[in-house]
């Protein structure tokens, strides 16, 4: 059912009760049915009764209008919403450990700490580890810069999103 | 932490007045109008079995031999009624069990609601007795599922449960319930208070798309009515036989909708799909517009998609919005309850004459005549078909007819036709052997008044048989017919047709005398092994007052015809051998 050639990113965004097993009904949902899951965060939505979950998935129009439907059969999910259709801010945090003894080394990935807005969150004679954030490409960029240097770690949060006002449209722009 | 769970427990704490888990459970079925259950009990259900005693001058419980035939025998009481099937297991083998029912179900869009016992709540998770993640093993094939945590919750989670079984595309809902909170006695609000704020009502499809949708129906020049199950579960079979014969158009259900419209109406062209009537596949391959009602496009009606009714725009009407676009991308998409349709379409209907779709008739009806269903006759061996035939005729077409799946499922969607809905009870989208026998029991005790036929093969039979027992038991007097070729038949054609007649493993042969079978267990067995013994014997049988099981030895080779084989497109259809 998925074609491959017109699959494009899509950031999920849904709305389900917070009750235990939930969570996993979505994901279920997703395996049962062969739709891919690249990134998923759950977190308290605005109010603490309902989760929201953020899915990142790949697939063409009709499998993401798939998910979309089927993911909104579940009886505790409220609402689900394809963010990327609208004008969206889509964040992701990366905590990653990098090998850099004191000098060069360790000047070069405080350079690009710089360059990208990341913080430098703990610190040894031998290591570091560095906290970014920003959308997809920023992070994979800053790791793949960080890599010749020595990256020992790497977790990441996964995609949240959010919609952007309306109103000011590019007020919280990257 | 577990010992503190255990702590947590109520049961000891709570004054003896309070009503326990398994009265509040008891009380709120009871409040849903529950007076039929179909279960089997074990250990962590008890509590709940000793208020079933109780309460038994309310509801009638009915011991089954396994639990795979209770979730069946709910199925066959829900699609013979509409009303919801209710079953009661207990945990870990309990539920298991009933697992293949559920999915049943599930495929088939059976309002069913099933409680499953669960080992208390402290010994979740430690592998205990008779454990197992029930509403983990349950969750792809439910509509819902509830592990209760408190018994407070019971009434809310049933009323809930029956809610979401029978509302928009009905199915089954699992209630798991842990012994303690059975157990548990509690304070508990009024039922009236319950309120449920997660599920709505579907939405109403805006007469702008309905006439839309009857425009195109009225300027199509080749029109067909493609229905399914959804036309029974909406009650819209008046609405349909109205509609179809107001503008003539040309109507073919899938396994599901037989009965939907009735099969000897003069605008039915039988069943589509892999065995189903040349003239109804090649309607469709024809087509130009392709009405789709309470329908999902399976794989079993489409064969390859690419290539599935080529010329024609498709309307899709369902109620459930996830099947919509999910294997064809419908033209126009009406999402809503096709009754409702219907009777929108029937309230802007205008005059039409009758002659506009003559031309396309014309060549439907060649169609028919080129290749009716037909099948060779035989002196010395009983025609499967012919079975069929001669049930049809002995019953006036009046019987209610369950079935299981494979040949001899085939030949009754096509040699008995329907006329009513909610006539024929069979497995369509799971495809369940053993289905059959117990299902026709549920519609038996609904319908106490009605003849109530079960057509199985000599496979499916020998795996749920064992309820022949609780037929007798409760005096359910169904009539089995069992169609028995010593084969596995269906997989054996397949074999015989795409796998050089390799018959690996298909021989069944060596079997019970189910003549000797049906009497050890208290019914009357019947016998026919010749084609002139077969009407006598039919006749006793189906005239006897009890349970009867009629072995009836049909020829071992037979193979259904016509076939569109798997994935392959309606014009390569296979019309016999």
């Amino acid at each position: 059912m998925q074609d491959i050639q017109d699959s494009r990113r899509h950031t999920l965004s849904i709305i389900v009760a917070d009750e235990p097993g939930e969570l996993s009904r979505i994901v279920g949902l997703f395996s049962a049915r062969g739709f891919n899951i690249e990134t998923i965060s759950v977190g308290e939505s605005l109010d603490p009764r309902w989760s929201r979950v953020t899915i990142v998935t790949r697939g063409d129009e009709r499998t993401i209008q798939q998910i979309v439907k089927q993911c909104e059969r579940l009886a505790r999910v409220r609402e689900v919403q394809d963010v990327t259709t609208r004008p969206h801010i889509e964040r992701e945090m990366a905590l990653i450990t990098v090998s850099a003894t004191a000098g060069t080394e360790r000047q070069e990935v405080l350079s690009l700490v710089s360059v990208f807005r990341a913080k430098v969150v703990d610190i040894s004679h031998t290591q570091l580890i560095v906290e970014a954030s920003g959308n997809k490409e920023k992070v994979d960029t800053f790791i793949e810069l960080l890599r010749p240097i020595g990256v020992t770690d790497i977790t990441r949060t996964g995609h949240i999103a959010i919609n952007r006002l309306a109103a000011r449209a590019d007020a919280n722009a990257a | 932490m577990i010992a503190q769970r255990q702590i947590d427990n109520p049961v000891s704490i709570a004054p003896a007045e309070m009503p326990t888990g398994a009265e509040m459970l008891i009380q709120a079925l009871v409040h849903e109008g529950v007076d039929t259950i179909f279960g089997y009990p074990g250990g962590a259900v008890l509590h709940i079995y000793d208020e079933l005693w109780r309460a038994r001058d309310r509801i009638t419980h009915y011991l089954v031999r396994h639990e795979q035939g209770a979730v069946h025998m709910a199925e066959g009481y829900a699609r013979a009624t509409g009303r919801v099937g209710v079953v009661l297991v207990t945990s870990g083998p309990g539920a298991t069990n009933a697992v293949t029912g559920i999915a049943n179900a599930y495929m088939d869009s059976t309002p069913i609601v099933v409680i499953t016992g669960q080992v208390p709540k402290h010994l979740i998770g430690t592998d205990a007795f008779q454990e197992v993640d029930t509403v983990g093993i349950t969750r792809p094939c439910v509509k819902h599922n509830y592990l209760v945590r408190e018994a407070t919750d019971l009434p809310a989670i049933v009323r809930e449960a029956f809610h979401l079984a029978r509302s928009g595309r009905p199915g089954p809902v699992v209630i798991d319930i842990p012994k303690d909170i059975s157990a548990a006695r509690s304070n508990y609000s009024r039922l009236d208070h319950v309120s449920f704020p997660f599920s709505a009502e579907p939405a109403r499809v805006s007469s702008d798309s309905a006439h839309e949708a009857l425009e195109q129906i009225l300027n199509a020049k080749r029109p067909v009515l493609y229905i399914g199950g959804g036309i029974v579960n909406s009650g819209a079979v008046d609405s349909l036989l109205s509609f179809a014969r107001s503008l003539r158009l040309p109507v073919t259900p899938t396994l599901m909708g037989l009965g939907g419209f009735p099969s000897s109406h003069p605008l039915c062209l039988g069943m589509l799909g892999m065995h189903g009537t040349y003239a109804a596949n090649m309607a469709v391959a024809e087509s130009d517009l392709l009405v789709a009602l309470g329908v999902r496009f399976d794989d079993r009606v489409t064969g390859k998609l690419a290539t599935f009714a080529p010329h024609a725009r498709v309307i899709h009407v369902d109620i459930d919005p996830a099947n919509i676009g999910k294997n064809v991308a419908p033209s126009l998409a009406l999402t809503g309850d096709v009754k409702q349709v219907l009777d929108q379409f029937l309230s802007m209907l205008p005059e039409q004459s009758d002659e506009r779709l003559e031309p396309w008739w014309e060549q439907i009806r060649g169609w028919q005549l080129a290749q009716p269903l037909r099948f060779s006759g035989s002196q010395d061996q009983i025609k499967p078909q012919t079975v069929i035939r001669e049930l049809h005729r002995l019953t006036n077409g009046e019987a209610l007819i369950a079935t299981d799946v494979g040949q001899h499922q085939m030949w009754v969607a096509q040699f008995y036709p329907f006329t009513r809905s909610r006539q024929l009870i069979t497995s369509g989208g799971l495809g369940t052997m053993g289905f059959g026998l117990p299902a026709a029991m549920g519609a038996q005790l609904a319908l106490p008044d009605q003849l109530v036929v079960a057509v199985v093969g000599d496979g499916g039979f020998q795996m749920t048989n064992q309820e022949l027992a609780t037929a007798v038991q409760y005096d359910l007097p169904v009539k089995i017919l069992v169609m028995n070729n010593g084969y596995l038949g269906m997989v054996r054609q397949w074999q015989e047709m795409f796998y050089d007649r390799t018959y690996s493993e298909v021989d069944i042969s060596v079997a019970p005398d189910f003549v000797k079978l049906a009497e050890a267990y208290g019914a009357k067995g019947f016998r026919a092994e010749k084609p002139e013994e077969l009407r006598d014997v039919m006749e006793a049988a189906l005239r006897h007052k009890g349970v009867a099981v009629i072995d009836v030895v049909v020829a071992k080779e037979e193979n259904v015809f016509p076939m569109v084989p798997a994935g392959a497109d309606a014009c390569q259809m296979i019309t016999h051998a």
